[in-house]
Formats: C-alpha cells, structure tokens, sequence
C-alpha cells in the first residue's frame, strides 16, 4: 500500500505543478508541453486505479492525437501573447468564479461519497472480477449504454463532415495530377522520337 | 523488516537488474542493426560499406558512438535551451521504454501487462513529440518545415497503425502481447500466423511502419536532399546520437511489432521437433531480423516518395482497405464463432 500511495502523491504532485504551469509559463508552447506532462500523469493515477484501459487511450487520444494538433496551432499562430497576459487581471473575476463553483461541486462529490459510499454503487454497473478492464468496459458499452456509443460516435461524424466541408475548397485553374492517368502512361503517348534537321531544331 | 525487503527491496532489485540486462542487449542488437543497414545498403549498390574499423568493419558503430560522445555539442543561441535539449531524450527514452513490455520468448519480458499493445502503441505516438520539439526549438526554418510535415506524416500512419492493430485484436481477443503470439500457435504452423489470413494488413503494417519510424522510402522528415538533414539540422555530437539511436530502436520495436502481430513472436515455424528443441528467443530474433532486412532492402531499392503521394497514400488508400478489413474480419469473425 505505501508504494501505491507513494506514486499517488508522485503524480498527482506532478499533475498539479504541471498544470499551474500551464497557467504561468510565459511561453505558450512551453504551456502546452506542461498540459502534455499533466495529461501523461493524469494516465498513471489511472494505472493506479486499475484503468489501465483509460490511461492508454488517455495517451493515445489525448496527448498523441489532440496535444500534437494544439501544438500545432499554437506554434504557428503569431499571437503576441504577453499583451493578452497583460488583461489577465479583467479575466481574474470570471476565471475566479469558475475556479469557486468547481471546487463546490468536488466537495459535493466528495461529501457524498463519504455520507454514503453505496450511492455510486447503485449508478454504475457492478465490474465483474473474473474480466480485465478493457473487456469489462466492452461489455458494458456495446449492449448497456450503446444507444449513448452511437450518439457520440454521430456527433463526432457530423463534427467531421462539418470540419471537411468547411476547410474544402476547390480552386479553379489549379492544376491537379489524376494517379490514374499517371499509372496509365505508357512509352508510347509519354515518348516521341523525332528526327531533328540540323540548325533547325524544333518548332 | 524482512518483510518490507522481500516485499519492495528484492522485488524491485530484480526489475532494474532485468531492464538494465535488456537495455544492454537491445543497444548492442542497435549497434549492429545500424551496421547490418549500411552493410546491406551498400550490397545492393555493389559498395562495400563499413569494413575498416575491426573485423569486416564490425566495430564500425562503437567507433560512431566515440566520435559522437568525444564532439563537443553545440547549441544555437536562438535555440530554446530547455526544449532543445529535452527533445533527443523524450525521443530515445521513448523508443527504449517501449521494449519493457516485448516478450521475446514465453515469459521472458519485464511487464507482462493487459494492455501491452495499446502501450506501444501509446509510446510509438508520443514519438512524434521528439520531432516536434527539436523542429521548434531550434528555431530555425528548416528544422521548422521538417518537423510540420514529419508530425502530419506520423499522424496520418498512426491512423492505419491503429485499424490494423484492431484487425489482429479482433481475431485475438486480447491486448496482452504474449496472448496474440499463444493465438496463432496451431497445428498449421507457419501457416496458422497472421500473416497467411491477414495478409492485405500485413502489407498495410509494413508499409505504414516505415512511415512512421520514417524509414526511407518515407524519409521526407530527414530528406537531406531538400530540407538538409530536416528537423536534426541544428544537432551535433550526442543530442544527434540520441535521435538516431531512438529512430533505430523505434524501428526495431516496429520489427518486434511485426513479428509479434504477424508472424508468430517466438513459435517454431513448423511445430515438430526438431524445430520445437530451438528456443523461443533465436526464433523470435531470426524473424525480427528477417523484418529488419526487409526494411533494409526497401530502403536501399525504393525511391522516396512525394509529399502529396505520401498523404495520398495514408489517407485516400490505407485508410478505406484498413477500415474496410475491419469490419469484413469482424464479420467473418462472427459468422465463424456463431
């Protein structure tokens, strides 16, 4: 137990440092890579809790699909962030009062866990103990909650679509290569041999 | 107190004496992976390769590791310090943590864990982030450039990485990485591994794992002809090393992926005895040698693709086979299994 609650304090630690610095860190990419070291922390307090389904796909989704693309943007936007930084003080109230009302409804959550510690239980379905993780939350999420899996996967679809269309553009007079056409040139409608006259040339 | 030591002291002992063993084992298997590329690179243009230094030149690489640690590294004075120097360590800790879960024989691996294929996984797509990092920081325009198109190009790869990887785990049903070698352990043989059934994926995951490790003929990250050495142009000495030593790890463990996903891990090819008496660990590393050089010939006899190809190829060709394979193989998964 007291190496489980050794590498708790480790990475929730680390989690939090990492994300006041992504508050604080004058740079912006400097941000994220801090947001990108409390992601993978974040994964090991799951491997802790015996997720270890969600802490990889915490990974994979998170900090190797949607970090590199936040990365991605915010290194190539030229946004002068240390004037943005100077209205921290206008943003203090609102930021303030978002900070206030999480940190109510964690200590709800937390007062009602520890009043009674059956009420989750009566939520969640009960995790069998012969089945991993991963097969007990497939099992779980294709037959009990599927109708909720299809809505967000046709969410995301239209969400996609929405993003297609939207950055789709086609330009006329650009010129574009069709692969097939390529594939299908042959020596003979790619190569004339032509007989050159002498101080002639070509037409 | 005896049993605090026999609880976490000897325990723990015993992990970090079996990760330095296979720390050593898997830099000395890279420092003749990088000479068995030359060496095959130069076979195939009639050269000879590196045949100075040692025997036949064998210790050519140890000679590089000197030549690099000894060189003094230089940082540019627009370069961000931090970034710059942590870039070459996330890439080569990386690659080198992801082998904690390989087994390369039965039993023989340091965390046998549930997930294992979603952790490599997970530790081959935060690879991208050396790339990025170093492109970043160095603050200079090619590195930049490279580091732009080497991130979509991971990116993209990952994409059919991941349908192909689905596609075995469907026929496996399991994540565990020493199941998926058990599963395809049948009277067949050679012939009962996945790479007979699943060959249009085998295909898919060879080529996507030379895009992702960007392995030539999907080297536009370093296209030394263009973009000079891409997004290592700013690195010298041992940040330099520590890149190269990561992509050559990376793409050993993409060769250790194969052989676990595709051909078998550690099964004899025929399961009769006199191929039953061999240990699991010489089958295992002939065959991850056999991708090696594979990977290798590629390297040496195929052009380098375009960038507009290699986007086309990932996105508008991998991407419908990969997900198409998905469901037909589920499908006959479930026909199958009533």
């Amino acid at each position: 137990m007291i190496l489980q609650a050794i590498f708790f304090y480790f990475f929730a630690g680390v989690c939090i440092a990492s994300a006041i610095m992504v508050i604080v860190a004058r740079n912006p990419v400097h941000s994220v890579l801090f947001l990108i070291l409390a992601f993978v922390n974040a994964a090991g307090l799951f491997v802790l809790l015996g997720a270890e389904f969600l802490a990889m796909i915490l990974i994979v989704v998170y900090v190797g699909a949607v970090a590199v693309l936040f990365l991605f943007v915010v290194m190539m936007l030229d946004v002068d962030f240390a004037a943005l930084r100077q209205d921290i003080l206008n943003y203090l109230p609102i930021g303030a009062v978002v900070g206030v009302i999480l940190l109510i409804e964690l200590i709800f959550g937390v007062i009602g866990w520890v009043v009674t510690p059956g009420a989750t239980k009566a939520i969640a379905a009960p995790i069998a103990s012969n089945v991993s993780n991963t097969q007990a939350l497939g099992l779980v999420l294709y037959t009990r909650y599927v109708y909720f899996f299809e809505a967000a996967g046709m969410i995301l679809l239209v969400a996609m679509v929405g993003a297609i269309v939207m950055t789709l553009s086609h330009k006329p007079n650009v010129k574009r290569q069709n692969i097939g056409d390529q594939l299908a040139r042959r020596r003979s409608s790619a190569i004339d041999i032509v007989k050159v006259k002498s101080g002639q040339g070509l037409s | 107190m005896a049993a605090f030591w026999s609880d976490y002291i000897w325990p723990l002992l015993i992990i970090v004496a079996e990760s330095v063993l296979l720390l050593v084992i898997l830099l000395l298997v890279t420092a003749y992976v990088l000479y068995a590329d030359r060496k095959i690179w130069a076979a195939v243009q009639i050269r000879r390769g590196p045949n100075v230094v040692g025997p036949w030149g064998l210790f050519q690489s140890f000679a590089d590791l000197l030549k690099f640690v000894l060189k003094e590294p230089v940082i540019p004075a627009g370069a961000n310090k931090g970034v710059f120097l942590l870039a070459p360590l996330v890439t080569c800790t990386l690659a080198l943590a992801a082998w904690a879960v390989i087994p390369v024989s039965a039993g023989m691996v340091i965390s046998n864990i549930n997930v294992g294929i979603l952790y490599i996984f997970a530790i081959s797509s935060l690879m991208v982030y050396g790339v990025i990092m170093a492109g970043w920081s160095s603050n200079s325009k090619y590195p930049f450039l490279a580091a732009l198109r080497s991130a979509a190009q991971m990116v993209s790869y990952e994409v059919s990485i991941g349908f192909v990887i689905i596609t075995v785990l469907l026929c496996v049903g399991s994540l565990n990485l020493s199941a998926i070698v058990e599963a395809q352990n049948s009277r067949f043989g050679l012939f009962g591994w996945y790479w007979l059934p699943l060959l249009p994926m085998f295909v898919v995951f060879f080529v996507s794992a030379l895009a992702e490790t960007n392995r030539p003929p999907f080297d536009l990250v370093e296209a030394e002809s263009e973009l000079v050495a891409g997004y290592m142009v700013e690195y010298g000495s041992t940040p330099y090393m520590m890149f190269m030593l990561g992509e050559y790890v990376a793409t050993i463990t993409m060769c250790a992926m194969g052989t676990i996903l595709f051909l078998g891990g550690w099964l004899p090819p025929f399961p009769i005895v006199p191929f039953t008496w061999i240990p699991g660990v010489i089958w295992f590393v002939l065959k991850a040698s056999f991708m090696f050089f594979m990977f290798a010939m590629v390297k040496a006899f195929v052009p380098r693709y375009r960038y507009d190809q290699l986007m086309r190829l990932g996105w508008k060709v991998f991407l419908p086979i990969s997900l198409a394979m998905v469901v037909i193989v589920a499908g006959v998964i479930q026909v199958i299994r009533g």
